[in-house]
């Protein structure tokens, strides 16, 4: 028998296979970026005032999410889907007329200024979480549709593309005031 | 019949790729080992509930994390299907918050520690009662700046 040389493999796709698995494994392993809702706890008080302070109560706007994971907002009733329009409203009610970039209708019953309002979250302890979270992100909303229409008037672009200067000013402008108070049992 | 051979006409000599697999495999262990995410082993449930608004977290070394969750089936015989908190790898009890905090402040810079963020990460079946107890530990820690970690999507609810 004639020896016979073993026939050499092409290893010319090799590479192709190589490269078809780094891409996978590039496509595959994202990364897990993290992303949330930001929030400022307030400080910790160890004995707390007995009375809240006083204030007016057209600038508090209470939204309640009970147990059911419902949602009352001033003693009425209201779907999630229309809590953000009614935060954006009394937010920007400008009832003293004192904010001039406001838009509101100047309702008595709601804020007097952007500076002024206050929006107090309560919930119960058996509020959902994903409720919660639902109810937060819907005021984010409001606050950021607020600041993005301000930031499109004075600088023609959304509130996160503007440079810090700007954005720190317009986020005083419509500053974040929303309390929460401890969970109550309704 | 020359002495010498005539240099062969044209055509560049061919390159051997035959080392091209090798600096690809190469290529392909780096990303492979490097992207290896040094994540918690998490031993609760944790599916964050999803938002729209949501901003990034910047700087993850000054992110701390605390899971809240039903624990997973394999540890539900030892710590019962009620929420539980884990931190770092381990369960944690509510009062063990404070000390955390104070740990994780700790182990910054003196600059960095304003800076230091809880990232609440949260399963979405849980209910408000502990996220709030959570949240009033580390209130009483002084760690004040949280962050309640979603995912990008819009609400169940306003599906």
């Amino acid at each position: 028998m004639p020896k016979r040389e073993a026939p050499e493999i092409n290893a010319g796709s090799m590479a192709d296979i190589a490269f078809l698995l780094l891409i996978f494994f590039l496509v595959t392993t994202t990364m897990d970026v993290d992303s949330g809702i930001a929030r400022k706890l307030p400080p910790y008080d160890e004995n707390p005032p007995e009375t809240p302070p006083q204030m007016v109560k057209n600038n508090l706007l209470a939204v309640l999410v009970n147990a059911n994971d419902e949602i009352l907002v001033n003693e009425e009733y209201m779907e999630l889907r229309d809590l953000r329009a009614k935060a954006v409203e009394f937010i920007d009610n400008n009832y003293k007329g004192n904010c001039d970039y406001c838009q509101g209708r100047r309702d008595p019953k709601m804020s007097d200024n952007p500076e002024k309002h206050i929006i107090s979250l309560q919930n119960d302890r058996g509020t959902s979480y994903e409720m919660y979270i639902a109810v937060q992100n819907e005021l984010t909303g409001a606050y950021n549709e607020l600041r993005d229409r301000l930031a499109q008037t004075r600088h023609g672009r959304n509130f996160n593309l503007l440079n810090e200067e700007d954005a720190k000013e317009i986020a005083k402008d419509y500053p974040v005031n929303i309390s929460e108070a401890e969970p109550v049992k309704f | 019949m020359s002495k010498f051979k005539k240099k062969k006409s044209g055509g560049s000599p061919g390159i051997s790729t035959a080392s091209l697999p090798d600096i690809v495999f190469m290529l392909l262990f780096f990303f492979m080992v490097t992207t290896v995410m040094r994540e918690v082993d998490l031993k609760i449930e944790n599916k964050k509930p999803s938002a729209t608004e949501v901003k990034k977290l910047e700087k993850r070394s000054l992110v701390s994390y605390i899971y809240i969750g039903k624990p997973k089936e394999r540890f539900q015989a030892q710590f019962g299907r009620e929420p539980r908190i884990q931190l770092n790898d381990q369960f944690a009890r509510l009062e063990e918050i404070g000390a955390f905090a104070l740990q994780e402040k700790e182990s910054k810079s003196e600059s960095e520690r304003p800076l230091l963020q809880f990232s609440i990460k949260a399963d979405y079946q849980v209910k408000m009662g502990i996220v709030t107890d959570v949240k009033m530990e580390l209130r009483k820690a002084n760690a004040l700046k949280i962050n309640y970690s979603t995912e990008k999507g819009i609400p169940r609810m306003l599906r």
